[in-house]
């Protein structure tokens, strides 16, 4: 089993407690009326599916609750870190991100 | 012809570990931004614990911090209508969600000196990290539980309702095995 850093809990706890919620940073579009079928759907749908570490939203479900970013390497299944909802996205190549 | 053994796991089960079930209590679920904490904590007669984890107790109140905003309060079944009232009262000064879920939730305590083993065969949490007057919510198998840690060998679960008769029956295989010597 996993274990996930939650960054509200502050502990690292087991997979089971929480749930995967799709790609992180996606700005829902200010006025989506102003958007073309193609943008519309682009924002919906198409998701960049990376290989390698992969920015992605976290609840920790059946604990704090919280909707939380991590960034997850998509070939080790290995969590590089947390954080909390509303921060930037981390530069992976900084030192302290990086461990 | 065929036959069958049965075997009475009853007889000894509670010698390694204990399950009952509990007396109904007064639980009210409580969110309020951290402004409003101070203010909640006074009108309810019980600080308002910040770290996700923490308890805090007076008066025969418990107060639960579950997540940055959340907090779960518990008191004798008679004091449902107090504590409401309190959180009314308070409601201009500190605007909050205050929902009695006394009738959501049963609770279970397992206690006895393999109360931690019986609960490891469900929970995926390293119980060895909870400490004694703490708890959590955590999961036990798919059911979403709060896990209170009363002291060493004792724990208590509390259960949505729906969810109790599977946790127990669950907890009473667990138990038969620990009885059984597995």
């Amino acid at each position: 089993m996993l274990l996930i850093h939650c960054p509200y809990c502050d502990q690292t706890l087991p997979e089971a407690e929480f749930a995967y919620a799709g790609e992180a940073h996606i700005a829902r579009p200010e006025d989506p009326s102003q958007l073309s079928d193609e943008e519309w759907r682009d924002f919906l749908f198409i998701r960049s599916n990376l290989k390698g570490p992969h920015f992605e939203r976290w609840r920790h479900v059946h604990g704090c609750a919280r909707f939380f970013n991590a960034v997850r390497d998509t070939v080790s299944d290995r969590f590089l870190l947390t954080y909390r909802a509303g921060e930037p996205r981390p530069d992976l190549s900084t030192p302290e991100a990086a461990q | 012809m065929m036959t069958s053994q049965t075997h009475d796991f009853t007889a000894d089960a509670g010698a390694r570990v204990r399950i009952e079930a509990l007396a109904p209590v007064a639980r009210f679920s409580l969110r309020v931004r951290a402004a409003g904490r101070p203010v909640l904590g006074r009108a309810l007669g019980c600080d308002l614990p910040d770290r996700v984890g923490e308890t805090a107790r007076a008066g025969g109140r418990v107060a639960l911090c579950l997540g940055p905003d959340e907090w779960l309060i518990q008191a004798g079944e008679d004091e449902a209508d107090a504590i409401a009232r309190a959180g009314a009262d308070a409601y201009a000064e500190a605007p909050h969600a205050l929902v009695e879920i006394s009738d959501r939730e049963v609770s279970f305590r397992v206690s006895g000196p393999a109360a931690a083993d019986l609960l490891a065969t469900n929970c995926p949490r390293d119980l060895d990290r909870l400490a004694v007057g703490g708890a959590t919510r955590t999961v036990f198998d798919t059911a979403q539980v709060v896990l209170w840690r009363e002291a060493d060998d004792a724990f208590r679960l509390d259960v949505w309702r729906s969810f109790a008769p599977h946790v127990r029956a669950l907890l009473e295989i667990g138990q038969a095995e620990i009885a059984a010597g597995l």
